[in-house]
């Protein structure tokens, strides 16, 4: 019961990383229907910006800031420098050019870094809390729920309650609607990319102390994780970025704890192709696929 | 169906007979090279081989029905291992030479239809970016699957039975190039009933259901029994690239089949163009000598080892990122619109920036879904303005 308790919490903590990340997936499918495979070699490279400031200031609030504002501009650059040039009115060349721009910007990374894993301490102790006498999360769990909390939050007021946010759900939709009725739909573009690759470099950068290190391919499994949770949810959908990145996040601990590590990405695979074969949009699909 | 082969500019299909010669011709080619070539150089011949037969598979799949696959490495592992768990269990039996060969070869054709055809089942259902999901998922998997399901060999895979020179070639070639041979004869089989789908009617449909499914679904077109089809078509083609590879390197493990390996084929099939095979042949080769060439070159400059170490691997995949983003972004036709000569740039030139300016007069489309406001962008595309490659000319 105990271990139940530690796994679930864990998951908990875990699944709230992979939710933000895949939140900043939908934000940006939203925003310019593209699935940016890009997204965490982006983030690895904003973080990898962050733990030179850290090691050069030793704060980590100062990190935590540059990997969000360098986040945000590897972003604008990547938008205004490369996406805006890929003509299309399907999703696949801009999926192919960010395909493209990892393999690109991990070999940079590799070239420059090399291939060995520095090890980020984190901020605050490991070593699980306890709650009576069961083990649950540790105070850096913690601060990892409370961050993703806050920007979750954060980004459903933003997009629910704000000027700013009706323009970017509205150029999202109807871009031509939008642009007749005043709003800069290529500025929205490019805001939701900023926000959405700010938001991924927080995710890397709150993963990072709990695994090996930083290293070029550090963001990859994240990714795969929170794509697997973009679509499980629908890629249009927010909700169904947190939900479905809590349920995956508790499915892995629970299968890593109770089964073995080398499950959990069958674990995954089989979750996902349920999921689509029950609802081919995802969970929380709001619309179903046009085919007549 | 404005891709009919009736469109003004476009070469009327290639009738069957004509294909098959051309693919007897060029295969008698390749095989009379092999004779020029060093042991090395017979061995990179073979693994491009295998590797155009995924990537012909592949360029059919995402050039004609629009169906992006990152799990085509995959497909490739289903051939190699279908082919390793027949021939193993034959040879053990004591049986040689071509029925244990034919046999594995029916056991990777058995189990990469298979598995392909669970994924076109898929993806049916599936519009891109969740298909390209599934098949991540996919990849990322391979290496748990065969360490959890039992004979499969784990980390290190499966051994596969060596298969000698036949004794009347004996005196004339070493095993290098038999197995080039074997490779060339395999990559015909399977690319060939690829280039006759093609320009024949399945190919239509393809491009039909590509292009527009409402009016595919109104000519009496099932646009799910094409995508199956066609992913089933395209999963044995790289079933059997596998099954070859499997032969060449004796042996078939997880770690080949990675999703940097997967994404190589991509960078192939884009590169040499979207739907065309002899650029998929064109991209097979480059992704199989590219990385070869770089780390001769970088071992050839005297850098210190430090370096080296860091350039080695990375080098060749920025050259392969940036090729991908280049050649989608600036030059979409690939490879094969190069050779189609300037004429046919030119056309797809001006084509395109009629695209760009909405519905041209030659355009047989209704209001263009673009400027519907309801439409949604992901799941529509409009006829005639599909701005990626498709071949319109052959090559």
């Amino acid at each position: 019961m105990d271990r139940l308790v530690l796994l679930v919490s864990t998951g908990v903590a875990r699944g709230l990383v992979i939710a933000l990340f895949a939140l900043s997936l939908v934000i940006i499918w939203r925003a310019a229907r593209i699935v940016n495979f890009a997204q965490a070699a982006m983030a690895v490279a904003a973080v990898y910006v962050a733990f030179a400031v850290q090691q050069a200031t030793g704060s980590y609030v100062l990190a935590l800031l540059s990997a969000l504002v360098v986040g945000a501009l590897l972003g604008v650059a990547v938008e205004r420098g490369l996406m805006r040039h890929v003509a299309g009115r399907t999703p696949m060349p801009g999926m192919i050019v960010a395909i493209g721009l990892v393999m690109v910007l991990q070999a940079l990374l590799g070239i420059f870094f090399g291939p060995k894993h520095r090890p980020m301490t984190p901020v605050l102790s490991e070593a699980p809390l306890y709650v009576g006498d069961v083990p649950v999360l540790s105070r850096y769990d913690l601060f990892v729920l409370l961050v993703a909390l806050v920007v979750v939050v954060g980004l459903g007021v933003l997009f629910n309650r704000s000027t700013l946010g009706l323009q970017l759900r509205a150029s999202a939709v109807a871009p031509e609607v939008s642009r007749l009725l005043g709003v800069r739909v290529p500025r929205m573009v490019t805001i939701g990319w900023m926000l959405s690759s700010a938001v991924a470099a927080l995710a890397v950068l709150l993963l990072v102390p709990t695994e090996l290190g930083l290293n070029a391919h550090s963001g990859d499994v994240l990714f795969v994780h929170a794509f697997t949770v973009a679509v499980l949810g629908g890629l249009d959908s927010p909700a169904g970025a947190l939900v479905g990145g809590l349920v995956v996040g508790v499915l892995i601990s629970l299968v890593t704890g109770y089964a073995s590590a080398g499950l959990a990405p069958l674990a995954v695979l089989a979750l996902l192709t349920c999921v689509l074969l029950v609802r081919p949009g995802g969970i929380f699909a709001t619309k179903e696929a046009r085919t007549a | 169906m404005t891709r009919s082969p009736a469109r003004p500019g476009t070469r009327a299909p290639r009738t069957t007979r004509a294909i098959v010669v051309r693919a007897v011709l060029l295969t008698l080619l390749a095989l009379a090279l092999t004779f020029a070539l060093d042991p090395f150089r017979n061995y990179q011949l073979a693994v491009i081989a295998a590797t155009f037969c995924a990537t012909a598979g592949l360029t059919l799949l995402v050039g004609l029905t629009g169906q992006l696959s990152l799990g085509h490495a995959v497909l490739m592992a289903a051939g190699g291992y279908g082919y390793a768990l027949v021939a193993g269990p034959a040879a053990e039996a004591g049986l040689g030479g071509t029925a244990r060969f034919a046999l594995g070869i029916l056991g990777a054709l058995v189990l990469s239809a298979a598995v392909g055809g669970l994924l076109g089942l898929a993806g049916a259902r599936l519009r891109g970016p969740y298909l390209a999901g599934l098949t991540l998922a996919l990849v990322i998997a391979l290496p748990a699957l065969t360490t959890q399901v039992p004979g499969l060999g784990k980390d290190q895979g499966l051994g596969v039975p060596f298969e000698a020179v036949p004794a009347p070639l004996a005196g004339l070639m070493v095993v290098e190039q038999w197995h080039a041979w074997i490779a060339v004869v395999v990559a015909a089989l399977a690319v060939t009933p690829l280039v006759v789908l093609r320009s024949g009617r399945a190919g239509l449909r393809m491009r039909a259901t590509h292009g527009d499914e409402v009016a595919a679904r109104l000519a009496g077109i099932s646009p799910a029994r094409v995508k199956v089809g066609a992913f089933v078509v395209s999963a044995v083609a790289a079933g059997l690239g596998g099954a070859v590879l499997a032969v060449v390197t004796q042996s078939v493990s997880p770690g080949r089949y990675s999703l940097a390996f997967s994404l190589l084929l991509l960078v192939a099939v884009v590169v040499g163009g979207l739907g065309s095979i002899g650029g998929a042949a064109a991209g097979a080769a480059l992704v199989v000598l590219l990385p070869w060439l770089v780390e001769a070159l970088t071992s050839a400059g005297g850098l210190s080892a430090d370096l080296e170490q860091r350039l080695s691997g990375n080098l060749a995949l920025a050259v392969f990122g940036a090729l991908l983003v280049a050649v989608t972004v600036v030059w979409p036709g690939g490879l094969a619109a190069a050779s189609a000569g300037p004429r046919g740039r030119l056309a797809r030139a001006l084509r395109r920036s009629r695209a760009d300016d909405g519905p041209g007069p030659t355009s047989d489309a209704a209001p263009a879904p673009a400027s519907d406001p309801t439409s949604d962008q992901a799941s529509y595309q409009a006829p005639d303005q599909t701005p990626d490659p498709l071949p319109i000319t052959e090559r």
